[in-house]
């Protein structure tokens, strides 16, 4: 399973990775394992709105259930990935580069603080196999 | 092999039915009422006939096959309540009749809310929900309209646990409330702390399946309905799993102030393609100025010689109407026959067999097939669809390779809390050779598994149609078949 060392991860399995003040974020390789074949995603939040940690930021379904994905982070969106809707299947292929969702800029960095890094990750993932 | 369409079968100005010349004069249809163009098919009753006759043949039922579909309760639906069902006196009406005219059906549906207030512990029933999810909203609103009857206009929050069927929060969010997940505790009960924590002042209540979805009796189901009634909450029962508790607890004796009966489960009545539904819903003492209107009640009290009047009544503070005239009211006939065939130890007798039933199928599976809580279970069991020394098998493998045995998958996938789950629900009807069959066949399927797996990627081999590509169907949406002019 691939856990990259350089992101932050969340226990509902979205990751974040922090580029100066700026969060992108997506679902990891061990929820689209989990979740299967992707056929659906809906990011529900627009640039410009202000969000807070653990809000549902989008919607993932795949043939065997519909998922939310929320934000790891709270802050203000910058971008959206609006074309993941025509190809939800890069979420399957390229969890931690092509099929990102949302990017924010940081409001609190310091949540950052109490996500897990890859090994506690990598551990979290281990004792749910 | 597939069977063509209808469409397909046509043949030009072939007829199932000669019509004599007209002996009256034709009159001329305004030019923008007509068209030309209607594709319908040509065909003569001998193909329409064999058409649908193999179409249905296709069809796998509970009166072909053993169907032990989680949480859905596919039991047997016995003949005698199609019988009734078809009665004239039951057929042969109008709901807008005059109450006088259709006194009988009234009292059907009067003497099947009193039952089912007894069998749930209610003080009041609704008849009107079409079937489970619609039973949930109409609780939910009747759960709304009580906190805000009472100045909370405040309490907006729904508590649904994670183990819960998926029309929960469905039926929660399409009645205005915002849904918290509860998190398991490792028994697979409601996690007590992550409820406490939850508990305040803008709590409508908690929605709790009891027993829940692994079919598991939720062991704190007293200390739940102290904590969430302590916090002005209130407590819906999903009854969709009733089936476990018939004639041995009831609900409303649990805490539980509102909870919809699923009539196509529990009661016999025909569930899925072949319903409709039914999803009565009862309510405690405190709630039932809220139920839906119109309910059946006696308006004129029986007399020496003169039996009761029954007709309708509005509650006073009702949330109004839920659906059209009074509900599916031929599944009212066939459940209230049910009720009355097996009589009060007969329906205990269902649950024991019932929860027999799967605690035989999972003591035979286990040792192959991992169950994850392995308590003793209620009406069903969750095991875990993957098989040591197998590793590229998953639960939709072994639910495609049972159709090759000439079984019904388990419900897979669901629910949610536990990997590749094969939800597996026998209910009473099945006899020990149904049983042991399908016990067999997946423990033929895990050594298929470790010696052949694409004996299982593969399947199924001998049905109608082969595995089918689900994501290419989710991904491409072509909802419309198109037929050739």
């Amino acid at each position: 399973m691939n856990i990259p060392a350089d992101l932050k991860y969340t226990k509902n399995d979205e990751w974040v990775r922090v580029e100066g003040n700026i969060g992108t974020i997506g679902i990891t390789d061990y929820a689209q394992g989990q979740l299967s074949d992707v056929v659906f995603v809906e990011i529900l939040v627009s640039e410009g709105d202000a969000v807070s940690q653990g809000d549902s930021c989008a919607t993932v379904e795949s043939v065997k259930a519909a998922s939310e994905v929320y934000m790891p982070v709270s802050g203000t969106v910058t971008a959206i990935h609006e074309e993941l809707a025509d190809e939800p299947e890069v979420v399957n292929s390229d969890p931690y580069g092509e099929a990102w969702m949302v990017k924010v800029e940081l409001s609190d960095p310091s949540e950052l603080d109490g996500l897990m890094d890859a090994a506690a990750y990598e551990a979290y993932c281990a004792e749910r196999e | 092999m597939l069977e063509p369409l209808v469409c397909e079968l046509s043949q030009p100005d072939r007829q199932g039915v000669g019509y004599p010349p007209s002996d009256v004069p034709l009159s001329e249809l305004p030019a923008g009422l007509t068209r030309d163009a209607l594709p319908l098919p040509e065909l003569s009753e001998v193909d329409v006939v064999r058409h649908f006759t193999r179409l249905s043949q296709l069809n796998y039922s509970v009166d072909t096959g053993f169907y032990p579909l989680g949480s859905c309760t596919m039991k047997y639906n016995p003949k005698i309540n199609e019988e009734v069902a078809r009665l004239p006196g039951f057929t042969a009406i109008h709901p807008l009749q005059p109450i006088e005219t259709v006194q009988g059906s009234l009292a059907l549906m009067y003497h099947l809310q009193e039952a089912l207030k007894e069998i749930g512990g209610f003080a009041g029933m609704t008849l009107q929900p079409a079937a489970g999810a619609h039973g949930e909203m109409t609780g939910v609103l009747i759960m709304r309209a009580y906190q805000k009857d009472r100045g909370e206009t405040q309490r907006n929050k729904i508590l649904i646990p994670d183990s819960a069927h998926g029309t929960n929060p469905a039926s929660s969010a399409m009645a205005g409330l915002k849904v918290v997940q509860l998190p398991s505790d490792e028994r697979g009960n409601v996690d007590l702390d992550a409820l406490r924590a939850e508990c305040d002042d803008t709590l409508v209540g908690l929605m709790l399946t009891n027993p829940n979805t692994l079919g598991l009796f939720e062991e704190h189901v007293l200390e739940i309905a102290e904590i969430v009634h302590a916090a002005g909450g209130l407590l819906y029962g999903d009854g969709a799993n009733l089936n476990a508790l018939l004639g041995i607890a009831r609900p409303g004796d649990l805490g539980i102030d509102v909870m919809h009966f699923n009539l196509h489960k529990t009661f016999s009545t025909p569930h899925g393609g072949g319903g409709p539904g039914s999803g009565p819903v009862g309510v405690a003492e405190h709630l039932v100025d809220f139920l839906p209107a119109p309910v059946v009640d006696i308006v004129e009290p029986a007399e020496e010689d003169i039996p009761p009047l029954y007709g309708f009544v509005t509650p006073k503070k009702s949330i109004g109407r839920v659906k059209a005239f009074h509900g599916h009211f031929s599944m009212m006939v066939r459940a209230y026959t049910y009720i009355l065939m097996h009589g009060a130890e007969g329906l205990r007798r269902v649950a024991e067999d019932a929860v027999l039933n799967a605690n035989y199928l999972m003591a035979r599976l286990k040792d192959t097939y991992p169950v994850p809580y392995g308590r003793i279970c209620k009406h069903e069991f969750v095991a875990e669809g993957k098989v040591e020394g197998a590793p590229g098998v998953r639960a939709l493998d072994i639910a495609k390779r049972l159709l090759d045995y000439g079984f019904h998958p388990p419900t897979n996938y669901f629910p949610l809390i536990v990997h590749e789950a094969l939800m597996i629900e026998p209910t009473e009807t099945e006899s020990l050779q149904t049983l042991d069959a399908f016990a067999e066949a997946l423990l033929q399927i895990a050594e298929e598994a470790r010696e052949d797996p694409d004996l299982l990627h593969e399947a199924p081999r001998t049905t109608p149609v082969g595995r089918l590509d689900e994501v290419k169907a989710a991904r491409e949406l072509v909802l419309k078949c198109e037929v050739p002019a």
